[in-house]
């Protein structure tokens, strides 16, 4: 054997164990103070949503008549509406029902979204004009619009055929950021590197390109769900999403908006939960964002709920 | 007092300079001096500190920077002054030439407000007289048409326009100090040759003095009076040019020096400095360079020593004096590996042909158009390619950026029907092949890239990195789990890497796994796309180390691209020169280099430096005029016309063969291995 | 540059006639007119619904392809977009309500821009400082308030205001006090007054948007090489972020603007709604529930037309502020 010199001892700074890169994520996250605020808001959100009707042996719908229009006592922790219904099962009713659907909607988005911008951005050629003059014409109406005219064709089909209309019309500005990152990404060379050993397109999209651009997808996901959610309470608010029996948060404030000035608790708990879950949702996109793109941190826009909605 | 005099004599006197950026040092205590009119030039390996001292000096660090020590111009002090004070200084008593001329300019607005600008920010003059003032110093640093430039914008430019404007700008307001950051690292060696001339001629006019911040010895061998070597965010030598070539006192210094490739001598191995640079972020006591150096006794490692040494030849060694007395040759010192002699001995004729190109070309369209796109006009990339491979045996391929390299190799490796011309890879016509002769052909035919950044998917474990040209040709998995380990032996690396991710190694470790991949389906031919163009010089020996070695045992044929002549001449027993996307001169490298028939190679030759002083000064240049025509057009005749030195010498008659044939690509002598395509040839 | 926005112009003509085509069928098939008038009492017979519906060109059972061509026909000849379902002229509503929606949306969003802009540069010098930290926290919690909600607290609020008062302090019912009294001058104050909750409810959402994404264009900015480059020149940090800096990095937010208009249009038919605002959004709310598919394939147009034209105007923007993209 020849004296090859080698660089095979790598520097102590540059030789984190292996797996470095998660734990590199994971300090990031933790030294984010917004992912932990955030995070915990959200959980005990979701803890209240789902464990909440546990605690409490009013139900949503039944009426205490004994109790019409109570502001908050040890009975009735929220208080009672015009009905005598217990308002914190009813909230808490609806905040299961509004996360369910954010949750939904931005799993179904986020998936057409990589899938269409993943397609049109490598394939190129008429696939990327076919699908970016979809993605053009999608986004000339606001999808509001479009939404309310469908929707009440839907009422029988109930909150699920909701859920996918609007998923439906919240993909596409991802769908496009998706496309530009895999044009660019097309063109890298380890992209390059992988067609010229003969790695199979669908292979090259799946190793190579959706990898790459997780950290946006999984940063975009997130914020998605609070767009989700205030898409919801607002069509459900103006009576074109979720309806009676059911109820959401946006059903809530619908009922409680008018009462509001007179009875504060009709109306706030729902509007604060609501703003409560929304915003602790942004405060961990935003620290996703800086920990798992730290490169571009200043460079991508905040892309907050408001854009997706 | 005598030393005050001495010191008053001093433009600018920086002392233990430091620079920290939160925690983590980025300059640990500099001292320089400059003298009126002097060229100071300062060398040293990315991120040992050149930019961040050359910020300092103008107080342009971003406020993360703290700075401490002293900055005096002279005998003023920098270091502390307020933001309106420096204002006054900046531009006007120091002013500064930027490494990247496309980011360096503001993109939207002119090229002549940016200049007029600079010019009434010191100067009372009214918008006119600045324009005039703005036209003048563009016709100075050789702006065709300085009138009609002035209202280019930035990116209507070429590099080579932009860093002249940027020198003009730079002069506008007659600076005692330029600062020049690496000026030409992003440029083309011809017009790197044209940019270094106007910086001669920008400070000839001034009267200013130029500090000159490069990584290529070569160019501060060119221009420099005095140099600085930093190391570690330290000076850890500095003497007259001549004095620090010839006698190095650092070891550092001496093995910069070994580990550059040379235009003029061949062959033979270089001299890795071993290791990587040192991270500034955790330095053991005592001498920095320690962990890498050759000559390291114990002493170094207790205390850091000092810059100290005689007549003004300055070295921060314990081992100055016994380096300055024994003077030992870069090899003496550093082990060199021993390159084991070729695998393959037979005659050139009569070894197996890997891969012949004839005539091949490549047009791009150029698209205008949102949704319905148009053809506007072609890009004429490849236009008349001709390679010759044979088992092996390594060809060089050089050329400018945009003369069509890159596209070369891509029309090679897709393994399909050129657009014209034939392209054989062993002995198979890839217009012939169909899907499956394709895909097998692919393991024969490997590529490296120059980026080792960008090369590897930054989401896989190396292990998968290696492994994957091995899943696309179906290899079972017991093989890949033998190759792995193996390769990542064979380059170097150890096997326990599998399981890191790139971004954990550095840059001339990327490269070595980059070659591990194109290495693990055994391809006969390896193709090199700059691969050693984005290392610093001391890790670069080390990968063209490897190059060679890996070659003499595996009997490996290398296409290597690179614009840099001494590498492409230290690596290659052929090489082919490219303008405007065809083979102007090819042959073996003894030939070409020695006896280059072709003006283009002769001027590309010739505009390369040395790191040599006096062989540098003694050498007459041939400059290139101008950049290159855009390859949108294509010309009648010889396409080097607009350049060409031999043709602007030559009468009207002679002139027209050059303007209405195109020449092609004939053999010196029958049989020699050596062809120009010029209708009048040197020799 | 005049051929690189014609043929944006011809790519969003396009655009505008496809989507107009799909929002026609959509309506006139989502919707059902004929119910509203099978509802009436008393029950009119079949056949005088079927003269109605086809004097309104509404009835189903003509084939959508063509009653769409009759009502493109009559758009584009007579520039006539059809009867209402109470046969009154589309024309008309159209008219008296696009004035309305227009001055909430352009006084809400310029505003907002422009807020969001300085706020989003001055928060991107200032990173980091208490000011940055408080204009993000800000940002943050008006971009968690859906509009619709924004608008029900700000309203819930001049309620407070005048339960408290006794007096209407900031109107928040309608654009104008009916029957008002005085001179322009009085008009004028009365006008403005009335917009101010509207018009916060909508500028608040783009001050924070823009503000986030200003702050990060201003900050790739900050480390680039040019405005290194200015000071080197002599400027000071001031000048050059102002005249180098702020210049650039406003270039990417024009493209932003086209974006964010199509949320904004859906807040403000929110905020239309919750105001009392006779404007495009609370009309749609009332034609969708009233069966009306020629009003509400009107507001689609209009909607088509305001986003296409934003992101026109986007692009002539960009063009404008980039002298990279014209050539
Ligand atoms: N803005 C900055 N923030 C933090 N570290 C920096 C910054 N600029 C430079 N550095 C660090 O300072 C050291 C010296 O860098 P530099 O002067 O650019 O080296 P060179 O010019 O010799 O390549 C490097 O370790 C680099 O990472
Ligand atoms: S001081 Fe010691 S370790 Fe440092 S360069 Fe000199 S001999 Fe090498
Ligand atoms: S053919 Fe004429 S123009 Fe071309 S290189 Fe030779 S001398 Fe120059
Ligand atoms: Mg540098």
């Amino acid at each position: 054997m020849t004296t090859l010199i080698t660089e095979a001892t790598l520097p102590a700074a540059e030789a984190p164990a292996p797996g470095g890169r998660l734990r590199l994520v994971l300090s990031r996250l933790t030294a984010a103070k917004g992912v932990l605020v955030g995070g915990t808001i959200v959980l005990l959100l979701f803890l209240l949503a789902f464990g909440g009707p546990f605690i409490t042996h009013w139900d949503y719908a039944t009426p205490d008549y004994s109790a019409l229009r109570q502001p908050p006592s040890g009975t009735h922790w929220f208080g009672t509406n015009g009905l005598g219904q217990d308002v914190f099962a009813q909230t808490v009713r609806g905040l299961q029902k509004s996360l369910i659907i954010g949750l939904l909607v931005a799993l179904f988005s986020t998936v057409v979204a990589s899938l269409v911008g993943a397609c049109a951005g490598y394939f190129g050629g008429w696939i990327d004009r076919g699908l970016t003059f979809l993605v053009d014409l999608l986004l000339v109406f606001p999808s509001f619009l479009i939404i309310t005219i469908i929707s009440p064709k839907l009422k029988g089909a109930g909150w699920i055929a909701f859920v996918v209309l609007l998923a439906a019309f919240n993909w596409m500005i991802t769908a496009r950021v998706i496309r530009s990152m895999t044009r660019s990404l097309r063109e890298r060379e380890f992209v390059r590197a992988a067609q010229f050993m003969g790695v199979h397109p669908l292979r090259i999209i799946v190793r190579h390109i959706l990898p790459n651009v997780a950290s946006f997808l999984i940063t975009d996901a997130t914020v998605a769900v609070g767009g989700a959610v205030m898409s919801e309470t607002a069509l459900s608010y103006f009576g074109f999403g979720v309806r009676a029996p059911d109820v959401s948060l946006g059903t809530l404030l619908a009922a409680g908006t008018d009462q509001a000035p007179v009875f504060p608790w009709l109306f706030y708990f729902a509007a604060g939960l609501l703003v409560l879950f929304v915003l602790a949702i942004n405060l961990i996109g935003d620290g996703l964002r800086d920990a798992l793109d730290p490169t571009t941190e200043a460079a991508r826009p905040a892309r907050t709920s408001r854009s997706s909605k | 007092m005598i030393t005050d005099l001495i010191e008053s004599r001093d433009l600018l006197e920086v002392k233990e300079l430091a620079v920290d950026f939160g925690a983590a040092p980025a300059v640990r205590g500099v001292d320089l001096r400059l003298k009126r009119g002097e060229t100071l030039g300062i060398v040293g390996e990315s991120g040992s500190g050149k930019s961040v001292t050359a910020l300092a000096v103008l107080g342009l660090l971003p406020g993360s920077a703290s700075v401490r020590g002293s900055v005096r111009l002279e005998g003023r002090e920098l270091v502390g002054l307020p933001n309106r004070e420096l204002a006054k200084i900046r531009g006007n008593k120091i002013a500064m030439v930027f490494q990247d001329p496309l980011s360096a300019f503001t993109p939207v607005y002119r090229i002549g407000d940016q200049i007029v600008e600079a010019l009434r920010i010191h100067q009372s003059l009214d918008r006119a007289a600045a324009r005039k003032r703005a036209a003048e110093l563009l016709d100075l640093v050789g702006i065709p048409e300085p009138e009609r430039a002035l209202d280019n914008f930035p990116h209507e430019f070429s590099g080579g326009m932009r860093q002249r404007a940027m020198i003009a700008m730079a002069i506008a307001n007659d600076p005692d100090i330029l600062l020049a950051d690496e000026p030409t690292t992003a440029l083309d060696v011809t017009i790197q040759a044209q940019v270094l001339d106007v910086l001669r001629k920008a400070q000839r006019e001034t009267g200013a003095a130029l500090v000159l911040v490069s990584h290529d010895l070569g160019v501060i061998a060119g221009m420099a009076d005095r140099v600085a070597v930093m190391y570690a965010g330290r000076v850890v030598e500095t003497a007259g040019v001549d004095e620090l070539f010839a006698r190095p006192r650092h070891p550092y210094t001496l093995g910069l020096i070994g580990a550059v490739p040379r235009l003029d001598t061949g062959g033979g191995p270089l001299v890795p400095i071993p290791g990587n640079p040192a991270a500034l972020g955790d330095l053991p006591p005592g001498c920095p360079f320690a962990a890498r150096c050759p000559l390291v006794q114990d002493r170094c490692r207790t205390a850091e020593p000092p810059l100290a040494g005689t007549d003004g030849h300055l070295a921060a060694c314990v081992r100055a004096d016994e380096l300055a007395e024994r003077r030992p040759a870069p090899s003496e010192v550093y082990p060199v590996p021993t390159v084991p002699p070729p695998a393959v001995s037979v005659p050139r004729e009569e070894r197996e042909q890997v891969l012949r190109v004839t005539g091949l070309t490549k047009t791009f369209p150029v698209l205008k158009g949102t949704v319905f796109k148009r053809r506007v006009g072609d890009v004429y990339a490849v236009d008349g390619v001709e390679l010759d491979i044979r088992h092996g045996e390594t060809l060089g391929l050089v050329g400018e950026s945009g003369s069509g390299k890159s596209t070369t190799l891509f029309e090679l490796l897709r393994l399909g029907r050129p657009e014209s011309g034939r392209i054989e890879l062993l002995g198979q016509d890839t217009a012939g092949l169909d899907r499956a002769g394709a895909h097998k052909l692919r393991a024969d035919i490997q590529i490296v890239f120059q980026d080792p950044m960008a090369s590897l998917d930054p989401r896989l474990p190396i292990g998968d990195v290696i492994a994957e040209p091995l899943l696309a040709q179906h290899a079972p998995r017991e093989l890949i789990a033998r190759r792995v380990p193996e390769l990542l032996r064979q380059v170097g690396l150890e096997p326990a890497h599998a399981e890191r991710y790139p971004h954990q190694f550095s840059g001339g470790q990327r490269q070595r796994i980059s070659i591990a991949r194109a290495l693990a389906v055994q391809p006969r031919l390896l193709v090199l796309d700059e691969p050693v163009s984005a290392l610093d010089v001391s890790v670069q020996a080390g990968v063209l180390n490897l190059l060679q070695q890996l070659k003499a045992e595996l009997g490996l044929a290398y296409l290597f691209v690179s614009h840099d002549l001494s590498v492409i001449r230290h690596l290659s027993d052929r090489v082919s020169v490219m303008y405007l996307g065809r083979t102007v001169e090819s042959g073996s490298v003894e030939a070409v280099f020695e006896q280059p028939r072709h003006p283009y190679t002769r001027a590309l030759l010739s505009a390369v430096p040395l790191p040599d002083p006096p062989a540098e000064r003694a050498r007459t240049r041939v400059l290139l005029a101008g950049d290159p025509p855009s390859p949108t057009e294509r010309q009648t005749g010889c396409r080097f016309r607009t350049r060409c030195q031999v043709y602007a010498a030559l009468d009207a008659d002679r002139r027209g063969r050059c303007e209405q044939q195109a020449p092609p690509l004939a053999q010196a002598a029958p049989g020699r291995d050596h062809a120009a395509a010029c209708h009048y040839p040197e020799a | 540059m005049i051929r690189y926005l014609a043929k944006r112009f011809g790519y969003y003509a396009a655009l505008l006639l496809v989507a107009v085509f799909l929002a026609y069928a959509l309506s006139a098939s989502a919707l059902g007119p004929r119910s509203y008038f099978e509802a009436k009492q008393p029950r009119p017979s079949a056949a005088s619904v079927d003269r109605q519906l086809t004097a309104l060109n509404l009835n189903d059972h003509t084939p959508v392809v063509e009653r769409f061509g009759t009502w493109a026909k009559d758009l584009v000849l007579h520039g006539d977009l059809g009867r209402t379902i109470h046969d009154t002229s589309v024309n008309d509503d159209f008219g008296r309500r696009v004035w309305v929606s227009l001055r909430l949306l352009l006084i809400g969003s310029v505003l907002g821009m422009v807020l969001g802009v300085a706020g989003g540069a001055w928060s991107a010098v200032r990173q980091y400082k208490i000011s940055d930290r408080a204009l993000t926290l800000f940002s943050f919690v008006l971009l968690s308030t859906p509009v619709f909600l924004l608008a029900l607290l700000l309203k819930n609020g001049a309620i407070a205001a005048k339960d408290a008062t006794g007096q209407e302090v900031i109107p928040f019912t309608g654009y104008e006090t009916p029957g008002l009294a005085g001179g322009i001058g009085a008009h004028l104050a009365d006008w403005s007054l009335h917009l101010l909750l509207p018009t916060l409810s909508l500028a608040l959402g783009g001050l924070a948007l823009y503000s986030r994404y200003q702050r990060g264009t201003m900050l790739d900015v900050l480390g680039s090489d040019y405005l290194r480059t200015a000071e080197a020149k002599g400027l000071t940090r001031n000048q050059a972020l102002i005249k180098h800096g702020l210049r650039t990095a406003i270039i990417p937010m024009s493209t932003m603007f086209a974006y964010s208009f199509l949320g904004i249009f859906t807040g403000a038919a929110f905020t239309e709604t919750i105001f009392g605002w006779h404007g495009m959004g609370e009309w749609f709310i009332q034609a969708i529930n009233e069966q009306d598919v020629n009003s509400v394939v009107a507001v689609n147009l209009f909607a088509a037309v305001v986003v296409l034209a934003s992101g026109f105007l986007a692009d002539v923007l960009t063009a404008a502020l980039d002298p990279r993209v014209r050539t």
